[in-house]
């Protein structure tokens, strides 16, 4: 079945627009109607889950990352001092907005581990961690992962009412294979060419992925690219810039459509969870060894994921390098600790290399920018007058 | 009262507590000459300390929560939290971070000593922050860092055992860990790793846990044995600074002694023990006194508290390691004792009202902290739960464990005087429907 219609036939900026209706419905409309349709929901939160494994199960896996909601329930649910995306998240559940038949946290924070205790307090389905881990220097990691990809697939068997056989995964996993390709190829015009394809258009079309199947999204996907860069855009002067910050809980889309005003935003760490493995995973031998090590070895960083190979600024140099960009933009949501801790280890090495930044918070339910923007500019011009 | 009881109890009573700060105050001063001893020093943190393969090579250890929640204990927090701040940590991240950060920018100035520099520090990840922690002296300085991963329980119900296929893949995950460990404090020592010594100081460990775990149960008296918000605290202290140590294992035998002698005898901690109290949190450490006298001046008594196991790394569980297989047991104890400790944190609803009865508690004392949000995030929806499953008294007040900006004393004290009113009148509902 299709869950995202009406984009066929339809112009660039047409698509773009119904995608920007669709990641800002706080119904979740697709996710509505592929239950609707007798379809099973395992909502994973933020950073990273390998949803080949629901998704061989014939499940829909989808990226629990809150939502810009007026909550009605979830605030009497948690104490003050917290992020924003938790609550949000937990009231979509409680509301039934998004109904789930399993939900999977992770332990990437202090608060989002927190989770598959509340939700096993509340929700009947299961409700647990994946322990991705750790220690991912130790010689015995992808071992460990694999056992632990093992685990949560014999409970996604039982939730799916199915066997997941190896040929199930390995389908999957070319599944996700192409997504990701046409992920990075996103990736690669807002690097080469920026100015065909906005921050917050971009934005739309990677997180639309999080909430339908994902064969429909690499159908959507690989319609689009070709009209992206096809588009008639020209050059403009503006700045080009890194945007850390978005791992876990996403800025409004008015505040990355502020932020694409003033500058090119050639790459983000927005949604890395769907970007986190870099290359394809391969398709024979033990599948979810393949996964395990490929999260491990072949993947992306962030500031949830220690890792003695990956120390962030280095990461996000390289970032900016491989990008060109001349600035960062460094922000955290409001309330999340890893990412403020991340921005001051960031601050430092930017000041030391005299590379200039701009440092700000956000919260998902923002909606006052005014401020920002006059911010925003004065820095853009500074930099482009120096 | 006979004169042999009197005796008694003028050389036991209290002895832990006068003790226990004596052992406490002497081992945070070895710390300050140890980089000029030249000995290796590892930062290391409650939960997961990994004790006694550090202590098998002559490490030193710092506790890094340690040091902070003494510089607010001793009412110095704000000036480190400060530091701290005007380098660029957000008031938002947690205090014990930026007491540290305080303490290393002041070159290791803190006001019990001076903190060494670190050869090694081990991250666990019985708590996030303690990576993000890591990261900042590894990027200072450069040393060692070891992240020790030993996965908790995936939800409340799933909790494998030894023997189960599961638990035996995150038993061999922490058990190769705890090879590479080795290794690598061989390389930084330049000394061989001697099982004997391991084992030495596994059995040392084996003494405090079984003892720990009998000083716990003891606190079901009536009345208490000892407060589990401040005494209790001095007895976490040598329960993390001297675990795997002679001195540890010999202040345990003699607690134990201690704490029966009062039971026995029916001696507690206040001259009438009124109410008592479970404390769900870390302790208000910026008011410490002050927070103990809220609740016992109206004759509440903490009989328990979830402090006291997940901040000793799940110690109270008592699980004796297997000298036989000294490794093998090392990680197994490891796991269910993490396990048990991050569950103590996550998963504790159940066992909050389960001890309603163990330890016949008339209120329950949540108190989430804005720098802690480990602990802190899913108490207010176990508090419904253990409402929900239990009737039973309970007071939800949030504040800071450093900083005193987030604690309004009087505003706690309101709540306090209303939840003590509250469960006055249960009392007298009670007993008015027996």
């Amino acid at each position: 079945m299709q869950v995202l219609e009406g984009w066929q036939d339809r112009s660039l900026d047409q698509v773009i627009g119904l995608c920007r209706e669709f990641v800002e419905d706080g119904d979740f409309p697709t996710v509505r109607r592929w239950r609707e349709a007798g379809g099973k929901v395992l909502g994973h939160f933020q950073v990273y889950f390998p949803e080949e494994l629901a998704h061989a199960a014939g499940m829909l896996p989808v990226k629990v990352r809150g939502a810009a909601i007026d909550r009605k329930r979830a605030d009497a649910y948690f104490g003050s001092y917290l992020c924003s995306i938790i609550r949000s998240s937990l009231d979509l559940a409680l509301t039934g907005t998004v109904q789930l038949d399993m939900f999977v946290t992770h332990p990437i924070c202090d608060v989002a581990r927190n989770l598959a205790g509340v939700w096993s307090r509340n929700f009947a389905y299961p409700s647990q961690i994946l322990y991705l881990p750790q220690n991912a220097n130790s010689a015995y990691s992808a071992q460990y992962l694999r056992d632990e990809y093992a685990r949560v697939l014999r409970t996604i068997e039982q939730v799916a009412d199915r066997q997941v056989s190896e040929d199930d995964l390995r389908r999957s996993i070319t599944v996700f294979n192409e997504n990701r390709r046409l992920l990075h190829r996103i990736y690669a015009i807002k690097r080469q060419t920026p100015w065909l394809l906005s921050v917050d258009e971009a934005y739309v079309l990677v997180s639309i992925g999080g909430m339908i199947p994902r064969e429909e999204h690499n159908a959507l996907l690989t319609a689009v690219i070709p009209m992206i860069e096809a588009r008639a855009g020209k050059k403009q002067d503006k700045i080009r810039v890194v945007f850390e910050g978005g791992f876990c809980e996403q800025p409004p889309l008015d505040l990355l459509r502020v932020i694409g005003q003033s500058c090119y935003v050639v790459d983000d760490d927005l949604l890395i969870g769907l970007r986190w493995l870099l290359q394809d995973v391969p398709t024979t031998g033990d599948p979810l060894m393949n996964l395990a090590d490929a999260y491990l070895n072949d993947s992306s960083y962030s500031p949830v994921q220690h890792d003695l190979r990956k120390p962030k600024e280095k990461m996000l140099l390289d970032r900016m390098k491989n990008a060109e960009a001349s600035a960062a933009i460094i922000t955290a949501a409001k309330m999340c600790e890893p990412g403020l801790e991340e921005q001051v280890a960031y601050s430092k090495k930017l000041d030391e290399l005299n590379i200039p930044y701009f440092i700000s918070e956000f919260e998902e339910k923002m909606t006052g920018f005014d401020h920002m923007q006059i911010q925003l500019e004065t820095f853009v011009e500074n930099i482009l007058f120096e | 009262m006979t004169p042999d009881k009197k005796a008694g109890q003028e050389s036991i009573v209290g002895r832990g507590s006068r003790e226990g700060a004596r052992l406490f105050r002497e081992w945070f001063q070895r710390l300050s000459g140890a980089a000029e001893r030249g000995e290796p020093t590892a930062y290391v943190f409650v939960m997961g300390s990994i004790a006694e393969v550090l202590n098998a090579f002559g490490f030193n250890l710092v506790f890094p929560e340690i040091s902070s929640l003494q510089t607010a204990v001793r009412r110095v927090a704000h000036e480190y939290l400060t530091v701290a701040e005007d380098y660029g940590y957000s008031p938002d991240v947690c205090g014990y971070v930026k007491a540290d950060v305080g303490v290393q920018l002041r070159n290791g100035e803190h006001p019990m000593g001076r903190i060494p520099k670190p050869t090694l520090s081990i991250l666990t990840n019985a708590c996030n922050t303690y990576m993000k922690w890591g990261e900042i002296w590894e990027r200072w300085y450069g040393n060692a860092t070891f992240a020790l991963d030993s996965p908790g329980a995936r939800s409340a119900n799933l909790h494998t055992q030894p023997g189960d296929q599961d638990f035996e893949n995150d038993r061999k995950y922490v058990e190769f860990q705890l090879r590479e460990l080795i290794t690598l404090c061989e390389q930084l020592t330049g000394t061989q790793f001697d099982i004997d010594k391991l084992r030495e100081t596994m059995q040392y460990t084996n003494d405090m846990s079984a003892a720990w775990k009998r000083v716990l149960e003891l606190n079901r008296s009536a009345p208490a044995p000892f407060n589990a918000l401040n005494e209790g605290t001095v007895y976490l202290g040598v329960a993390n600074a001297l675990r795997g140590k002679k001195e540890g294992s010999e202040f345990f035998r003699d607690l134990v002694e201690e704490m029966e002698f009062k039971s026995r005898n029916r001696i507690g901690t206040l001259t009438e023990e009124k109410y008592r109290l479970t404390f769900v949190g870390v302790p208000c450490y910026p008011i410490f006194r002050r927070f103990y006298d809220l609740f016992a001046e109206w004759g509440g008594t903490f009989v328990n508290s979830t402090y006291l196991k997940f901040a000793s790394g799940g110690l109270n569980l008592g699980y004796q390691y297997d000298l036989n297989r000294p490794l093998e047991s090392l990680a197994e104890g490891t796991l269910l004792s993490l396990r048990h400790a991050m569950d103590s944190m996550f998963f504790q609803n159940q066992d909050l009202v389960d001890e309603v009865d163990e330890f016949h508690v008339d209120g329950i004392v949540y108190h989430p902290i804005k720098s802690c949000r480990t602990v802190s995030t899913g108490l207010a929806d176990n508090r419904r739960a253990v409402m929900a499953a239990r009737d039973i008294a309970t007071l939800f007040i949030e504040s800071d464990m450093m900083d005193k900006r987030v604690v309004s004393e009087a505003q706690m004290k309101n709540r306090i005087d209303a939840f003590f009113e509250g469960l006055a009148t249960r009392k007298l509902h009670a007993a008015a429907a027996a």
